[in-house]
């Protein structure tokens, strides 16, 4: 039951912030964070529970965000479909290219520049046919009522983002406790003896890719309904595939809350620099790339692995 | 459509581009045979390399071939260092975690070139910029020939330091067998971060080859690097001659998918090419065991 209280106290927290605070700043610094975190916890379901490094969750976000939008640019559906129809599309597509690399038993490195070319093939189209707009990309239209789920303030939005995050914390906890979560792990640390046990690999690993597309994609479709806006690069370009993967790393692979403290710990990082040098082009990127080499480097269990290794030298059992 | 007189032309220009890319993949081939470690900063390296070359001709007027005596060794040195300081340490027996910290290097590096350079496009130009040479229907442009023999050449060079020389056998012995070299007295260490050194050496010659004929702009490694990647899958982990004949091929499939399909949508066909290696033959059409 612990860890259930400390989901419900985290949301009592965020859930209540608007409250306290009047400034946008802070609230726009929160629901960032708090998105970037929902990265993290896509790649983690993956990576982190299952072992399998993705160099191309874009390619997830990028559908989550396209199909978001052309479904109500180009059908007409209503965006609180259209997000459950943005997820299921990005759990396929996360389906399908794992169908692909695990059925070839792709693994380590080669997955990961294989989902890298997976994303980059998807940009290339994105650039080249006309459903997506192309290189000039799609404009969602200002129509503010809660029925477009275009809010009046960032509140709106805030809460939306809180939703998810809990939704994705609460299945991460269900992940490490639950069997298939159990089958996962068995396969991230050592599949062989995994397959003798009786699991299927292939089988586990393709679920767990289309969660962690499910969930990356959802966060596609928030970003193209905060931001309004959407093209290629943005879409299926390296920047959502490291800052996914950065989040998690930084944070703690395979643990329920390392990616949100990952990205809470970067977007501090960021901001200070900021307010220290000003808005430089590529500086948070650099900080981002830094930070991930000296994670890997100096403390390869992440932030939340650092809590790990203390109560390990203290004697206690880790839970 | 099949028009020989546009063919030849497009064939003889994926050559020349194909040649460069031979260069740069022998490097990550030679990375990745010795160390077993597939360095994603290979592209980033590049693009330094080629703002480096950039620098030494607009700042201090030297010719980019006149800069190869100092592109190389100073390309050497960021491998070995990067090799002995950053990458040497980060395995923790995973390697997932190199491709995770040489990722993280490669951040660094293009954006530390974006906070310099600004995201602009520079090109340079040389006496021979405009300069072209008559090969049968086709005028390919000097400095693409100029590159493709210089690839060509630095590869030759690349091949007989790892055939001939002492340092040569001791990669290769690396290679083979680790525990068995650091027995006969190989400081397998030193070994890696100059393999490391002498793959990003070539990246520094394949820049100074590259600038008078193509450009520069931060993001102009991630172009290379997936190409680089591909050309290595294809020609096998490893091997040499594969890098060699893949590089050529990949710069063909380019150069007519560019002609056929459009300059965007050609590139997809490198990609797919890539996939479908990976999924099919990981180990390459050269049988060099990965």
């Amino acid at each position: 039951m612990k860890p259930l209280l400390s989901i419900a106290a985290f949301t009592a927290v965020v859930a209540l912030f608007p409250l306290v605070t009047d400034s946008g700043v802070h609230l726009n610094f929160v629901m960032m964070a708090l998105y970037a975190g929902l990265m993290g916890m896509a790649w983690n379901v993956l990576a982190g529970f299952g072992g399998q490094f993705s160099f191309g969750h874009a390619l997830f976000f990028g559908f989550g965000a396209y199909i978001h939008i052309i479904a109500q640019l180009s059908w007409g559906i209503n965006p609180w479909f259209a997000i459950f129809l943005a997820i299921a599309v990005s759990a396929l597509v996360g389906a399908v290219v794992g169908a692909l690399s695990f059925r070839y038993g792709l693994k380590g490195s080669y997955f990961a520049l294989v989902t890298l070319a997976f994303a980059e093939v998807a940009r290339i189209l994105a650039l080249s046919v006309d459903i997506t707009g192309g290189g000039v990309g799609l404009m969602l239209p200002l129509k503010p009522s809660v029925a477009n789920m275009q809010f009046e303030s960032r509140v709106g939005y805030y809460y939306m983002m809180v939703v998810m995050v809990v939704v994705a914390l609460l299945l991460t906890q269900w992940l490490k406790g639950a069997r298939f979560g159990a089958y996962l792990q068995a396969i991230r640390d050592n599949e062989d003896a995994a397959r003798a046990a009786g699991v299927d690999p292939f089988q586990v690993k393709l679920r767990a890719i289309a969660l962690s597309g499910a969930m990356m994609g959802a966060t596609g479709a928030f970003y193209v309904q905060v931001f309004q806006y959407i093209d290629p690069a943005i879409a299926f370009g390296p920047q959502a595939s490291v800052e996914a993967l950065v989040a998690a790393i930084v944070g703690g692979l395979g643990t329920v809350w390392g990616p949100l403290l990952g990205a809470v710990v970067l977007h501090t990082l960021s901001d200070v620099t900021r307010n220290l040098f000003g808005a430089l082009p590529g500086i948070n990127m650099i900080i981002y790339g830094s930070v991930l080499v000296l994670i890997v480097m100096f403390l390869p269990r992440g932030i939340a692995g650092l809590g790990v290794s203390v109560r390990d030298l203290f004697g206690k059992k880790r839970s | 459509m099949f028009d020989l007189s546009i063919l030849i032309p497009s064939v003889l220009n994926g050559l020349t581009t194909g040649a460069i890319y031979a260069l740069i993949a022998l490097g990550l081939t030679l990375i990745y045979g010795v160390l077993h470690i597939i360095n994603f900063a290979h592209g980033a390296s590049l693009m330094l390399a080629l703002y480096a070359v950039y620098i030494l001709h607009t700042k201090f007027g030297i010719t980019p071939y006149w800069a190869l005596p100092i592109l190389i060794p100073g390309m050497f040195l960021l491998g070995y260092g990067l090799q002995k300081i950053v990458i040497n340490r980060s395995s923790h027996g995973r390697d997932e975690n190199i491709l995770l910290v040489t990722l993280g290097i490669s951040i660094v590096m293009e954006n530390l070139a974006l906070l310099v350079f600004r995201s602009d496009t520079q090109t340079i130009e040389t006496d021979l910029t405009l300069a072209v040479v008559e090969i049968g229907p086709a005028f390919i442009s000097t400095p693409k020939v100029i590159a493709f023999g210089g690839a060509l050449l630095s590869s030759l060079i690349l091949y007989l330091l790892i055939s001939k020389t002492d340092l040569g056998r001791a990669i290769r012995a690396v290679s083979k067998e680790k525990a068995g070299a650091r027995l006969m007295g190989i400081d397998v260490d030193h070994v890696y971060a100059m393999t490391f050194g002498i793959g990003l050496a070539a990246l520094g010659a394949a820049a100074c080859f590259l600038l008078p004929a193509y450009y520069v702009n931060p993001q102009v490694g991630s172009g290379f690097v997936l190409i680089a990647f591909t050309i290595v899958v294809l020609g096998g982990m490893g091997s040499f001659g594969g890098a060699l004949v893949g590089g050529l091929l990949i710069g063909v499939v380019e150069s007519l998918g560019g002609l056929y399909l459009g300059e965007s949508l050609g590139q997809i066909g490198i990609f797919l090419i890539f996939i479908l290696v990976l999924l099919f033959r990981p180990n390459g059409f050269f049988g060099a065991k990965a």
